[in-house]
C-alpha cells in the first residue's frame, strides 16, 4: 500500500535534490557567495553614520574669541575644516561641492562677545540639497559654539553654566555604529534570497524540464515531493546562516549578545516561512523566470524596503506601516536585531516567533494545497 | 475485447480557457502484446490521451479503465504497472544515467537482489551499460531516448505509454528503439507509442488516428491503407518538368491527393475514378502510370476530405524573379563552433537559381545552424557563406533584402494581430503605402486572413501561424527563400498547400532552401543534402541518393533507407580513419558513435 510518507522515497528525492544544487554553480553563488558578497557591502559599503563633514570657515574676524571657536571645530573628529578669508571663495567652495557648508565669523564676533551687550551672531550656509547633512552641520555648529561658548565662561572665572546638561547614551548599540544594525538587518535579506528565489526556481525548473510529470507519474505522494524540496533548501539556508554570523561576529566585529540556539529557532522559522512563499510561487507558476519576478517583487523587496532593516518603519505613512506587519521579513530584522544587540530578550523574541511560525504554517500549508498529484 | 488492458469510453477532455475540446468521444480498446500507434499532428490530442491513461489528468467525461481500474482513484494499485515516458523523457539532466535509474528504482521500491538485476537486464537492453557515470544531460538523443525508456520500464509494468519517443532522434536510434519496444511487446506488455511521423503508423499493430481532437480511425493500419488499393499511381519517366505536372493533376476532380517523389509523381486517386492517362498531363511521350502501394498518409488525407489542389494564388500574384548569376547560395568550409562543439562542420554547397535545395536530417544535426549562417543571423566560425554573391560576413544587411527567412519555430509577434504584423514586416522590408496597402490585401486574400485579421496569432491554430509566417517571410519578394522546417507538426494537408506555393513559387523563379526532417518530404527538392552531426554527409537528386543505397534485398529504398544506409557507411569509415591514425583498440569505436 503507498502510504504518505515513505522514508525510502523521501531520502531517494533529497539526495537527488542534494547532487543538483551540489552541481548547479548557480545555487552554490546564491547560497554561499551572494551572502558574503552583501554582508562585506553592507558591513563596509554602506555606513549611515556620516563622518568627518567638510566645512568651511570664513574668517573675517581674527580675534582671541573667534579663534577659540575655530580651534573648536578644527579638533571634532566629525568635520573636516578649511579656512578661507572671503565669503565668496567660500561660496564658489560651496557650489563646487567641496564643502558642505560653511560658517562666517563676522568681524564684529569677537567685540560683541566681549560687550555682551546682544548676542553675536554668526552665519551659517549650509547646501540644502544634501539636507542630512546640512541639518547636521547646523547642529553640529551649535553645539561647538555653546561648548565654547561654556568653555569660555570657565576661563574667565564667571560660571556661566545652564541649567540643564544633555548626556546622551546609546542603550544596545552603545558607539551608535549603523554598522552594528545593518549588518543582522542584512542577514534577513540574504536568507530571504537563498530562500524564496533560490527555491522559486527549483519546482518550475522540474516543470519547465518535464521531469515533474515523470515524478508524478512514480508512486510519490505529495507529502514526498514537498518535503524533498524543503528539507535540502532548509539545510541550505541554516548553513548559509551560521556562515553570515560567522563572518558578522569574527570578520566585522558586531557583538553577539543573545544565543545561537535562539538564532537557530527563530531562524528555522523564518526559512520555513522563505521557502514556503518560495514554493508558493514556483508550484502556481510552473515558470522560472515568472517565478524568480514575483519572488523579487513578494520578497525581497518587501524585506528590503519594509523590513525596517534600512528605512525606519515609524517614519512611514500609516497605511505603509500596517502593511509592514503582514512582512515575515519585519520580524525576523527585529529578532535579529534583538538577538545581535540585546541579548535573548523574551517578550520581543517570542511575539516574532509567533508570527514566524503563522507564515510559515500559511505559506507551506498554501503549496501543500496547490501541489496536486495531477496536471490541472 | 475482452483481453484489452485499457478501455476508453466516450472519454471527452476540455481545458479551462479553451474553447474547443481536447479530446472529444474516444472509444478504443488497447490490447497487450502489441504496439498501439497514438498518430496525428501537433493538437491532435495525443499527449492529453497518454497523461489520462497515466491518471495524471481526469476526463471530463466518459471512462477510461486499466486493467479494470480507474487510473486517477486506483492510482496507487495502477502505478506500478504503468511505465510513463514523458516527452522530452523526463530525465534529470544534471545526474548521472545510474543516479537517474537508481532515483526511479528508489522510487518505485525496487530494491536488493532485484535491483541488480533489474540495472543490469536494462542496462544491456539498452546498451547503456558503458555511459552509467554520464550525465544525462551530455548523452545524445537516441541514448537519452533509451535512458527514458530504461527509467519507464523499472516497475515492469504492463503498460508502457511513450510520448512522441520518435522526436530528437536520428533514424537509427529510432529504428533501435523499435526493435527494443516490438521486443516489449513480444513479452506481452501494451505499448503505446504516440507520433507527429505518419510512416511510423505502418509499424504498428493498431493505430488511433486523431486530428485536432478527434478519431478519425482506430484498427489495423492495413485495414485502413487496403481502402485504398488501386487507387495510389506513380507517373513515371517524366519527361517535363514534374512540378507543373503535378500542379495539372492537382486541378483534376478526379485527383485527390499528389506528391513530388523524386523525379516521378504520385497521385492518390478518388474512388472509383478511372486511372487516367499520363499524356492528361503533358507529362511527355514516354510517361507512364504504374500503380504503387497505398501509404497510410494517404489514408489520413482521405479522412481529412482531400489535398488542397494544385493551384497556388499566392504564385500567381508574385512578381517574376528575373537575375542572370547562376549560383544563388553558397556555403564553402562553412563552420560553427559552440565551444568544442560543432554544430556545422565544414559544410560546402551551391544552390542554382531556381531551385528546391533540402537540407535533410534528424533534430540537432545543424541543419538551423546552417540556415541561420547562410541567412547572416550567425556569423560563422570558419568558411564563407555567400547570398546573390555577397559575402554576409561582410555585408549582412545587403544581403538580406534579397532573401525572405522562416524560422523553425512561430516567430511573428504573438500579441500583435494578423494584421498589424502584416503591415510590421512589410515595412521593415521597406514597403510602404499603396505598395504596401496593396501586398497586405493581396496576402489576406490568398491566405484566407479576412476573418482573422484582428486576432491574435496566438490564439490561432498552427497551420495559420505557419500561413502567416510565410506571408510575412514573402510581402518584399526575395529572390531567394529559407524555409526552416516549414511544415513540422501541421496536418498534411496544410503540408501540401504548404508545397503547393513552394512549387508555384519555383516556377516564378524564386530559390527555395528548405529544412525538414520529414524524410519523405525532401522527396519534393530537386537537390539535397543529407545532413548528420553537423557535416553533409551525401548530397546529390533523391533519386540519385536512393540509387546509391539499391541493393538486391532492397532494390526500392525510401528516403529514410538511403540515410540511414548512408550515415552507417559514414561512422564505418570515420571508424575506419580512426583506427588508421591511432591504433586505438576497436572495442572502443561504438563508444565514439554515440558521442554527441
Amino acid at each position: 500500500m503507498n502510504r504518505t510518507l515513505c522514508f525510502r522515497r523521501l531520502r531517494a528525492l533529497c539526495h537527488k535534490e542534494t547532487l543538483q544544487i551540489i552541481r548547479d554553480p548557480s545555487s552554490n553563488i546564491i547560497a554561499f557567495v551572494l551572502p558574503v558578497l552583501l554582508l562585506f557591502i553592507f558591513g563596509y559599503g554602506i555606513n549611515l553614520d556620516s563622518s568627518a563633514v567638510r566645512i568651511g570657515v570664513v574668517l573675517e574676524d581674527t580675534s582671541p574669541e573667534a579663534r577659540h571657536l575655530t580651534d573648536n571645530l578644527y579638533g571634532s573628529p566629525y568635520l573636516a575644516v578649511t579656512t578661507g578669508l572671503t565669503r565668496s571663495a567660500m561660496e564658489e567652495a560651496l557650489i563646487a561641492g567641496q564643502v558642505s557648508g560653511f560658517i562666517v565669523i563676522p568681524v564684529d564676533y569677537g567685540a560683541t562677545l566681549k560687550r555682551a551687550s546682544k548676542p553675536a551672531e554668526l552665519l551659517v550656509v549650509t547646501d540644502g540639497s544634501a539636507p542630512n547633512t546640512a541639518s547636521f552641520v547646523q547642529n553640529y555648529l551649535r553645539g561647538a559654539w555653546n561648548e565654547g561658548l561654556i568653555q569660555r565662561t570657565d576661563e574667565q572665572g564667571k560660571p556661566a553654566m545652564p541649567n540643564i546638561t544633555f548626556e546622551s547614551r546609546f542603550w544596545f548599540n552603545a558607539s551608535a555604529e549603523s554598522r552594528n544594525y545593518l549588518i543582522p538587518g542584512s542577514i534577513t535579506i540574504i536568507m530571504t534570497v537563498i530562500g524564496t528565489l533560490l527555491t522559486s526556481l527549483v519546482v518550475a525548473r522540474e516543470w519547465e524540464r518535464g521531469t515533474m510529470e515523470a515524478l508524478l507519474a512514480s508512486p510519490v505522494t505529495r507529502t514526498e515531493l514537498l518535503l524533498s524540496k524543503l528539507l535540502p533548501y532548509y539545510v541550505l539556508g541554516i548553513i548559509s546562516l551560521f556562515l553570515c554570523v560567522a563572518i558578522a561576529v569574527f570578520i566585522l566585529n558586531i557583538p553577539f549578545r543573545g544565543s545561537l540556539l535562539v538564532l537557530w529557532g527563530i531562524g528555522s522559522l523564518f526559512l520555513a516561512s522563505c521557502l514556503g512563499m518560495g514554493l508558493l510561487l514556483s508550484t502556481s507558476l510552473r515558470n522560472q523566470f515568472n517565478a524568480a519576478q514575483a519572488a523579487l517583487n513578494a520578497a525581497f523587496l518587501p524585506a528590503l524596503m519594509l523590513s525596517g532593516f534600512v528605512y525606519e518603519i515609524r517614519s512611514m505613512p500609516a497605511a505603509v506601516q500596517a502593511f509592514t506587519y503582514l512582512v515575515p521579513a519585519r520580524y525576523f530584522v527585529t529578532a535579529m536585531q534583538t538577538i545581535f544587540q540585546a541579548g535573548n530578550v523574551w517578550p520581543v523574541l517570542l511575539n516574532s516567533s509567533l508570527f514566524l511560525l503563522m507564515s510559515s504554517v500559511f505559506f507551506i500549508g498554501m503549496t501543500a494545497l496547490k501541489t496536486r498529484r495531477g496536471l490541472e | 475485447m475482452d483481453n484489452a488492458i485499457v478501455c476508453l469510453e466516450s472519454v471527452q477532455k476540455s481545458f479551462k480557457g479553451s474553447s474547443k475540446p481536447a479530446l472529444t468521444g474516444f472509444s478504443a480498446a488497447i490490447l497487450p502484446g502489441c504496439v498501439t500507434g497514438l498518430v496525428g499532428p501537433d493538437g491532435a490530442g495525443k499527449t492529453t490521451l497518454i497523461r489520462l491513461m497515466a491518471g495524471l489528468l481526469a476526463p471530463t467525461a466518459g471512462s477510461i479503465r486499466i486493467q479494470g481500474l480507474d487510473p486517477i482513484a486506483n492510482a496507487s494499485t495502477l502505478r506500478d504497472a504503468i511505465g510513463y515516458m514523458p516527452q522530452k523523457f523526463g530525465l534529470y539532466e544534471d545526474l548521472t544515467v545510474l543516479e537517474n535509474l537508481q532515483l526511479h528504482a528508489d522510487l518505485r521500491g525496487l530494491l536488493g537482489q532485484q535491483r541488480s538485476d533489474t540495472f543490469k537486464r536494462l542496462l544491456d537492453f539498452t546498451d547503456l551499460a558503458r555511459f552509467t557515470s554520464r550525465f544525462a544531460g551530455k548523452l545524445s538523443g537516441g541514448m537519452k531516448q533509451k535512458l527514458g525508456l530504461a527509467c519507464a520500464l523499472l516497475g515492469q509494468p504492463r503498460l508502457l505509454l511513450l510520448d512522441e519517443p520518435g522526436v530528437g532522434v536520428d533514424p537509427i536510434s529510432r529504428r533501435e528503439l523499435w526493435k527494443m519496444v516490438n521486443s516489449l511487446a513480444d513479452q506481452g506488455i501494451a505499448v503505446i507509442w504516440s507520433t507527429a511521423y505518419l510512416d511510423e503508423a505502418e509499424l504498428c499493430q493498431h493505430v488511433l488516428l486523431m486530428n485536432e481532437g478527434q478519431l478519425l480511425f482506430y484498427g489495423r493500419p492495413a485495414e485502413l491503407t487496403c481502402r485504398l488499393q488501386d487507387r495510389a499511381f506513380q507517373i513515371r519517366n517524366i519527361s517535363v518538368n514534374r512540378r507543373k505536372v503535378l500542379a495539372m493533376a492537382l486541378c483534376r476532380p478526379d485527383v485527390m491527393d499528389g506528391v513530388i517523389q523524386g523525379r516521378n509523381v504520385r497521385l492518390l486517386l478518388r474512388p472509383h475514378a478511372t486511372p487516367p492517362n499520363p499524356s492528361e498531363f503533358n507529362a511527355g511521350a514516354n510517361a507512364e502510370l504504374v500503380p504503387v502501394a497505398p501509404r497510410f498518409e494517404d489514408a489520413f488525407i482521405e479522412a481529412l476530405g482531400g489535398g488542397p489542389g494544385g493551384y497556388s494564388e499566392l504564385a500567381q500574384r508574385l512578381q517574376p524573379i528575373i537575375g542572370e548569376n547562376d549560383t544563388v547560395v553558397e556555403a564553402v568550409g562553412l563552420t560553427k563552433l559552440f565551444g568544442d562543439f560543432a554544430a556545422t562542420d565544414h559544410v560546402n554547397f551551391a544552390v542554382k537559381r531556381g531551385e528546391i535545395f533540402g537540407l535533410l536530417g534528424p533534430n540537432g544535426a545543424g541543419k538551423s545552424t546552417t540556415f541561420r549562417m547562410l541567412c547572416g543571423l550567425l556569423k560563422p566560425t570558419s568558411g564563407t557563406a555567400r547570398v546573390l554573391g555577397i559575402d554576409l560576413k561582410t555585408n549582412a544587411s545587403e544581403a538580406r533584402q534579397q532573401l525572405g527567412y522562416m524560422a523553425q519555430k512561430f516567430s511573428l509577434y504573438g500579441n500583435l494581430t494578423v494584421k498589424q504584423n502584416l503591415m510590421f514586416f512589410s515595412g521593415i522590408y521597406g514597403l510602404k503605402g499603396s505598395q504596401q496597402q496593396d501586398m497586405v490585401k493581396s496576402m489576406t486574400e490568398v491566405f484566407n486572413f479576412q476573418a482573422l485579421l484582428g486576432r491574435k496569432p496566438d490564439t490561432l491554430p498552427l497551420g495559420f501561424k505557419q500561413r502567416l509566417a510565410l506571408a510575412c517571410a514573402i510581402m518584399h519578394g526575395p529572390a531567394i527563400l529559407f524555409l526552416d522546417e516549414p511544415t513540422s507538426g501541421v496536418d498534411p494537408v496544410t503540408r501540401r498547400e504548404f508545397w503547393t506555393h513552394i512549387n508555384g513559387m519555383v516556377e516564378k523563379g524564386v530559390t527555395v532552401i528548405v529544412t525538414t526532417h520529414f524524410m519523405d518530404e525532401a522527396e519534393y527538392c530537386d537537390r539535397i543534402a543529407l545532413v548528420f552531426r553537423g557535416k553533409i554527409i551525401a548530397a546529390g537528386t533523391p533519386d540519385q541518393l536512393k540509387a546509391q543505397v539499391a541493393s538486391t534485398a532492397n532494390p526500392d529504398p525510401t528516403m529514410e533507407d538511403a540515410f540511414i544506409t548512408l550515415v552507417q557507411s559514414q561512422s564505418d569509415l570515420d571508424v575506419a580513419k580512426q583506427n588508421q591514425s591511432t591504433p586505438a583498440p576497436s572495442k572502443q569505436a561504438p563508444a565514439n558513435k554515440e558521442t554527441p
